[in-house]
Parts: structure tokens; C-alpha cells; sequence
């Protein structure tokens, strides 16, 4: 009959209407700044500088080899390659960064950057309650505000930290092992040499 | 103290004119009568837009707005402080003309608009002795007046040189005047019975209580029938959803004020929602009892705040319905005017006339008016659901 | 004469004539509506509520919205470039003169105006309604007749010719 439809969806509506007062269920809004999800594992938003140990400066793995740089589809990244070397990691020493600028108002969060890096110095971040009232300045990254430890990327992606974390411990061990070979060898070198 | 209370603002007037020299008098009274009137339903207005908003959030399963409070504080009322901002918004925003528009009818639009919607309430009947002026063809007077509310629509609509305003202005008169006839129809038929224009009367037509029940129109069989088509031809009236195709936000942006912007929105919102109100008001006024109280032990309650309250349920009904209905189609639209509910209102007159007739038969009149009724209406509804003029539609290419 | 009849006398003839000397149709009409919220005015000031009130709804509700809904679904929007003055003015002019004089003439003789008029007779809205139903019944039921015959022959001209459409 005519009508009959009307009638039921306006019964449909007031379930709705009355259920939002008394089932979360039919409520799901989250109250965004006093209620927050907890974050995904796989959110990315712009990307950070891992550093090893307690001081950034000393610790940061970026070598400035720029293959960032060049790889950023927006071209958001900016480096200037320092004159002199400081040990990293491994204790092998290397450029660092001595101007590591991201204009996160023009990265557009892709990631690639955190792909292409050779040295397992650049990751994406979570943190995303960025706003600034300087929006020109303000959205300028330079590298102390860049940078954060490495404790923090196991916090925000634990599963590739620990794959990243693995890839480093191989490469020291390799470099562990290389120095030992090299010091055998040396040391056979000089057993060598002695009688000689 | 009951009576004093429900004459409150009767005898406030009166008191304050007494202060007054005799030539003053006649002036300061209108004055004393328009003002509250204007503040108060502009007031109904804004908190409306609120309760609009929050319920079509809940019927949604969202919250709507509930985080502006009062300004330069931390309360925050649930979200009732929200007109606030919204009403400075409209005020402070830039009021763009376009380049191509008829500068003197876009800006005259808006103002045709509220004056015939303000002057509506002249003839409502808001509270015992609560009427401005009681014009002895009161419900003819509203009806005229808002007669004007079309060319106010068309000036805004033509001016604005928009496709989408012309579109939006041509549906809204084509829907307007369609609907004008059930609306009328509808009110003819308790004008008939009252044997009367004048809203006092018809208000008090419906005064006392038999059985414990009101008097009220809407509690006979064609009363009922009047109301609901009433009601429905209000809704489109006030082109509120489903049957807002003059401003569908989805095809038309705002149909005939997408130009507007600035006060002048604002001006067309208002005059919209107060055009609600009033329509409302009538239908209040001639099927609900106007300000009675609906049980006879509630008749200290103050004329006025029944009126209210009736109005403020209506309004939730139609928030209902429009958190409910989609938008009908143009033609759906024409045809359950033309097709459905000007039979329907036509028919509800000879039923209100043989009930007239039957006065003293006690039940048989109920049984014949309530069959005359329910005939036709399965006989029409299944007629135009079978030849597809209401009801489900089939596409011949799509699906 | 009082001045709110002066206004509202003066405000009907200002937009009448505007009704006419405009160039844009549009503002034609609207004048026109104006003009007819003046008449209804008028009628007002006379006591006559129920005429005026009829005459908005019934002018400014129906006929002017009819004028220019059939404006809107003939003609573009674009302001006529051809002067306001048909060519034929002049005769026009005489027609008209004509017209005023023999209504004039009419109204100055008959007797209505010649007797005092009674102070303001109140016509309520039953007593119209009385005269309608009683005494003027059979002009009210001819005009309904004949209106009626117009709406049909308005919807058959309307109506689509189903064998001719196939
Ligand atoms: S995330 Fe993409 S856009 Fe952003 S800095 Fe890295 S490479 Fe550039
Ligand atoms: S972040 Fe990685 S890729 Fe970029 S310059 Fe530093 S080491 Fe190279």
C-alpha cells in the first residue's frame, strides 16, 4: 500500500536516532583531540632521521649521499654535503649531513625517500599534529627537528625497525668479520714477514 | 495565578501602554506586538538550525555539532552555542554579485522574501488573545501573503543570469503552485465546518474535551486526512526534503540563491525556516486546537507554551522526515500533486461535508467517513504504483 | 483624501506606468506586481478585506507567476534592442483616450457616486459568502461552468496524442 515504505524507514531512522544515545555501536564517531586510535603499524606521514645512542649529532646515520635528494619525486629534500668526516656506526669515517632540509608542505608522504636510503637513515613518521601558524617557515623542517632516535622508530614500525635493526647488525658483523680477516690476515701477514 | 501566567505578556502590553499618551497608543502597540513575535521565532530559528543539525547527526550515527559552547569560554552546551559563529559568518562573509546579474532585482529578492513570511504571522494565534491582528479573513490573509513568496523565489532565480538558479527557480515555482492547491484544499475543509476565516474562531471551534479527548480536527477521520495532507503539502511549501528539488544541493548546488552569499544567504535561510514556522503555525492552528491543551488536566499550562510545543514536534517531525526521505524525482513530484493528492483533497471535502451531514448518528459516521477515506486512498495509491506514476521505477537501457 | 491613500495611489500609477515603459519584460511583470499589490492596497483602505486579499492571491499569486513563468519559457533573457514604442502609438494613444473617456463617463453618471457613500459598509466574509451562494448563485455556477470548460479543453490541447506519438 502507499506509504507502507515511508513508515518503515522512518522506523529505521528512529532506531538510528535513539540507538546513537544508548549502543557505542551505532555511534562509532572517535572525538578526535580527546579520544585518539591507536596508531597503525603501516601509517606513514613524513619522513625522520634515525640516529643511534643518546646525541643526535653523533649519532645520525646519514652518510649525505643525496640519493634521497635526487629520488624525491617533489624534490622536498635538501642536503648539503659537510667538508670534513665523522665516524658512523660502524666507525668508518663518513660525510654527514651538514644541512638536511624536508619541506613537509610540499612531501607528499610517498615514502620513497625511506626506500631508496642505502644506510637505513631515513624512515616515515607517524606524528602527524604538524599545524603551525607559520606556514612558510614552520613547515621547513631542518635536520634537529628531523631527527629522532631510533628508539622511537621501534616504537612507531616495531616489525621493519627490527628488520632494519637486523640489516645493520649484519652489516657491523660483516664489518666485524672483515676487520678480523683483515687483522689475520695482517697478523699472518707479519707471522710471515717475522722469519723473513 | 494560572490565568495571570497565561496572560502574562497580554497584560505586560497592556500595562506598558497605559504609560503612554492615547495618540501613541494604537502605533506602540503594533510596535509591542511585532517585536517579541520577530525575536522570538528568530530566535526558534537559530536553535533550530542546531536541533536540525545534531538530529539528522544521530539519525546519521554521527554526533553533529557539539563542541561550540558559549564564546570565551570552556562551555560548551552540547553544541548549542553553534549559531552563534555560524550567524557571524554569514554577517561578516563577502557579498558577491555576479558581474551578469540584475543588480536591483538579485538585491530586492531576499527582502520580497521575508516580508510576506514576517507578515504571515500577523494572523497566527500564538496564545489566548495572542493574535496581532485578527483579521476577519485571517486564513485567507496567510495564504495571500504567502502567495508572494513565489515571486521572491523567481526574482532570485532570474537575476542571478546562473543556469542552476533559473533551473532551481523554475522547479520551485512549478512545485509551489502544484502543492498550493492541497494546501488550500486541505484548510477549505475546516474552514467549511467552522464556518469561519478567522483563526480565533477556528481556534475556539475546537475548544473542550469530550471523553477525555480534545476537540481537536485532526481527531476526526477527515480532520486526520486534512492534517497529514497538510503536513505534507507544508513540507513542500517550505521545499524542505523530500521534496527540496528547488535547492538540491546535489544537482542545483542551491537552486534559485546559489548566487547569494553573505547576509543575503542568510536572509533566504531565515526567510526559509520562518516560512516553516508559520505554515506550521497554520496547520497548528487549524487541525491541532491552535494553543488548547490536549488533556484536560494540563489546561494550566500557559496558551502559549502549548503552541510550542506543538510546533517545536512538528519541526522534530519534519527533521525526521528529512533525515529519512530521499529526494523525489520532478515528475514523481507533479504526479503525486496532481495525480494523488488534489483527488485525495477533493475527496476529503464531500467527506467533510458528510460528516457535517451526519451530525448525531454517533458511530455511523465515523464508519462512513473513515471507509470514504480509506477507499479511495488504497484505490488511488494502488492505481499509480501499478502505472508506475509513484512507486518503484524500472529502467528500460540501465540495469 | 488621506495620505496613505495618496502613497499607495501614487505607488500603483508609478509602477503601472513603469509596468509599461520598460524594456526588459521582466521588469515589466514585476513592475505589474507591484501595481497589483498596490490595488490590493487600495482595497484595503477601503475596508474591503476580503477583496484584497483576494486580489494577492489571486493577481500576485497566480496571474503575475503565470506571466512570468511564460516569459521564462519563451523568450531569453537578454533585454529586447527595439524601442519601447510600438508604431502604431499614436493610435494607440486615441484607443485609450477613448477607452478612459467612456469609463469615465459611465462612473461620473451612475448613481453610486452621486449618493453619499454609507461610512465604510463592513462586508464580512459570510455576508459575501451569503450573497455568493444565494443571490448570485447562478452567475457563480455559469462562471464556474465555463471555467471548467476552459480547464478541459486546456488539458486535451495538453495531452499527448498516444496514437500519433507511436
Ligand atoms: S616521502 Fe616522498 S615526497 Fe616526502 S621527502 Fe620522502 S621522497 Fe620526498
Ligand atoms: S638520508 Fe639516506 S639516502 Fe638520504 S642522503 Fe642520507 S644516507 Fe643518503
Amino acid at each position: 500500500m502507499l506509504g507502507e515504505a515511508i513508515i518503515k524507514g522512518m522506523a529505521v531512522t528512529a532506531k538510528n536516532f535513539f540507538g546513537s544515545y544508548v549502543s557505542k555501536e551505532r555511534l562509532p564517531t572517535v572525538q578526535y583531540p580527546e579520544e585518539r586510535l591507536v596508531p597503525k603499524e603501516n601509517a606513514r606521514q613524513f619522513p625522520f632521521l634515525v640516529y643511534d645512542g643518546d646525541d643526535w649529532e653523533k649519532g645520525l646515520r646519514c652518510v649525505s649521499c643525496q640519493i634521497c635528494e635526487k629520488e624525491c619525486p617533489p624534490k622536498c629534500i635538501y642536503i648539503i654535503k659537510s667538508k670534513d668526516k665523522k665516524p658512523d656506526y660502524k666507525g668508518q669515517a663518513q660525510f654527514y649531513p651538514a644541512r638536511f632540509d624536508i619541506d613537509i608542505s610540499v612531501c607528499m608522504s610517498c615514502g620513497i625517500c625511506a626506500e631508496v636510503c642505502p644506510f637505513e637513515s631515513i624512515k616515515m613518521d607517524t606524528e602527524f599534529e604538524l599545524s603551525t601558524g607559520d606556514r612558510f617557515g614552520g613547515l621547513l623542517l631542518p635536520k634537529e627537528k628531523l631527527a629522532k632516535s631510533n628508539e622511537h622508530y621501534r616504537k612507531v614500525h616495531p616489525t621493519d625497525a627490527a628488520a632494519s635493526d637486523a640489516v645493520l647488525a649484519a652489516e657491523i658483523a660483516k664489518a666485524e668479520a672483515k676487520a678480523k680477516a683483515a687483522a689475520e690476515a695482517k697478523v699472518k701477514a707479519d707471522a710471515e714477514k717475522k722469519p723473513a | 495565578m494560572v490565568e495571570s501566567l497565561d496572560q502574562l505578556f497580554v497584560n505586560l502590553k497592556h500595562w506598558a501602554l497605559g504609560f503612554l499618551p492615547e495618540a501613541l497608543q494604537p502605533l506602540v502597540s503594533a510596535v509591542l506586538s511585532i517585536v517579541p513575535l520577530v525575536a522570538v521565532f528568530g530566535g526558534l530559528f537559530a536553535i533550530v538550525t542546531i536541533f536540525e543539525r545534531k538530529g539528522l547527526g544521530r539519525i546519521q550515527n554521527r554526533y553533529g555539532p557539539n563542541r561550540v559552547g558559549i564564546p570565551f569560554t570552556d562551555i560548551r552546551l552540547a553544541g548549542f552555542g553553534q549559531f552563534i559563529p555560524d550567524g557571524i559568518k554569514a554577517l561578516i562573509k563577502e557579498d558577491v554579485v555576479p558581474r551578469a546579474a540584475d543588480k536591483v532585482v538579485h538585491f530586492l529578492a531576499p527582502v520580497v522574501l521575508l516580508i510576506p513570511v514576517l507578515l504571515t504571522y500577523a494572523v497566527l494565534p500564538i496564545g489566548r488573545n495572542m493574535t496581532v491582528v485578527d483579521f476577519d479573513a485571517g486564513v485567507l490573509f496567510f495564504f495571500s501573503v504567502g502567495a508572494a513568496v513565489e515571486i521572491s523565489v523567481f526574482m532570485a532565480g532570474w537575476s542571478s543570469r546562473n543556469k542552476y538558479s533559473l533551473l532551481g527557480a523554475m522547479r520551485g515555482i512549478a512545485q509551489m503552485i502544484s502543492y498550493e492547491i492541497p494546501l488550500i484544499l486541505s484548510a477549505v475543509t475546516v474552514i467549511m465546518l467552522v464556518g469561519s476565516l478567522k483563526t480565533s474562531d477556528i481556534v475556539a471551534a475546537q475548544a473542550g474535551f469530550t471523553a477525555g479527548l480534545p476537540n481537536w480536527f485532526v481527531l476526526t477521520p477527515w480532520g486526520f486526512a486534512g492534517f497529514v495532507m497538510f503536513l505534507i503539502a507544508a513540507l513542500a511549501e517550505s521545499n524542505r526534503a523530500p521534496f527540496d528539488l528547488p535547492e538540491a544541493e546535489s544537482e542545483l548546488i542551491a537552486g534559485y540563491f546559489t548566487e547569494y552569499s553573505g547576509f543575503k544567504f542568510a536572509l533566504f535561510f531565515l526567510g526559509e525556516y520562518l516560512g516553516m514556522f508559520a505554515i506550521i503555525g497554520l496547520g497548528i492552528t487549524l487541525f491541532l486546537g491552535g494553543w488548547h491543551a490536549p488533556f484536560p488536566f494540563l489546561t494550566w499550562v500557559p496558551s502559549y507554551v502549548w503552541f510550542m510545543t506543538k510546533l517545536l514536534a512538528i519541526v522534530f517531525f519534519f527533521i525526521w522526515v528529512r533525515g529519512t526521505l530521499p529526494r523525489l524525482r520532478m515528475d514523481q513530484l507533479m504526479s503525486f500533486a496532481w495525480k494523488f493528492m488534489i483527488p485525495m483533497a477533493l475527496i476529503n471535502l464531500v467527506v467533510a461535508a458528510v460528516w457535517h451531514f451526519m451530525a448525531g448518528t454517533g458511530a455511523a459516521r465515523w464508519v462512513v467517513c473513515a471507509l470514504l477515506i480509506a477507499g479511495p486512498y488504497v484505490l488511488l495509491g494502488r492505481g499509480l504504483m501499478e502505472n508506475k506514476h509513484l512507486g518503484k521505477r524500472t529502467y528500460r537501457f540501465a540495469d | 483624501m488621506s495620505p496613505v491613500f495618496l502613497i499607495l495611489a501614487l505607488v500603483t500609477l508609478l509602477s503601472a506606468v513603469a509596468a509599461i515603459s520598460f524594456r526588459n519584460l521582466v521588469h515589466c511583470s514585476l513592475s505589474l506586481v507591484v501595481t497589483f499589490a498596490g490595488l490590493a492596497g487600495l482595497y484595503l483602505q477601503l475596508h474591503a478585506q476580503f477583496v484584497g486579499f483576494a486580489q494577492v492571491l489571486v493577481y500576485i499569486g497566480a496571474v503575475a507567476i503565470l506571466i512570468v513563468f511564460a516569459i521564462l519559457l519563451t523568450r531569453s533573457a537578454d533585454t529586447p534592442n527595439h524601442a519601447v514604442l510600438a508604431p502604431g502609438w499614436l493610435v494607440g494613444i486615441a484607443v485609450a483616450v477613448v477607452v478612459f473617456g467612456a469609463l469615465g463617463l459611465a462612473i461620473l453618471k451612475s448613481e453610486a457616486i452621486s449618493k453619499k457613500v454609507p461610512a465604510a459598509p463592513e462586508a464580512t466574509v459570510k455576508q459575501i459568502g451569503d450573497a455568493l451562494m444565494n443571490q448570485y448563485v447562478l452567475p457563480l455556477e455559469v462562471i464556474g461552468l465555463l471555467l471548467t470548460a476552459a480547464m478541459i479543453g486546456a488539458v486535451i490541447i495538453a495531452m499527448r496524442d498516444d496514437k500519433e506519438a507511436k
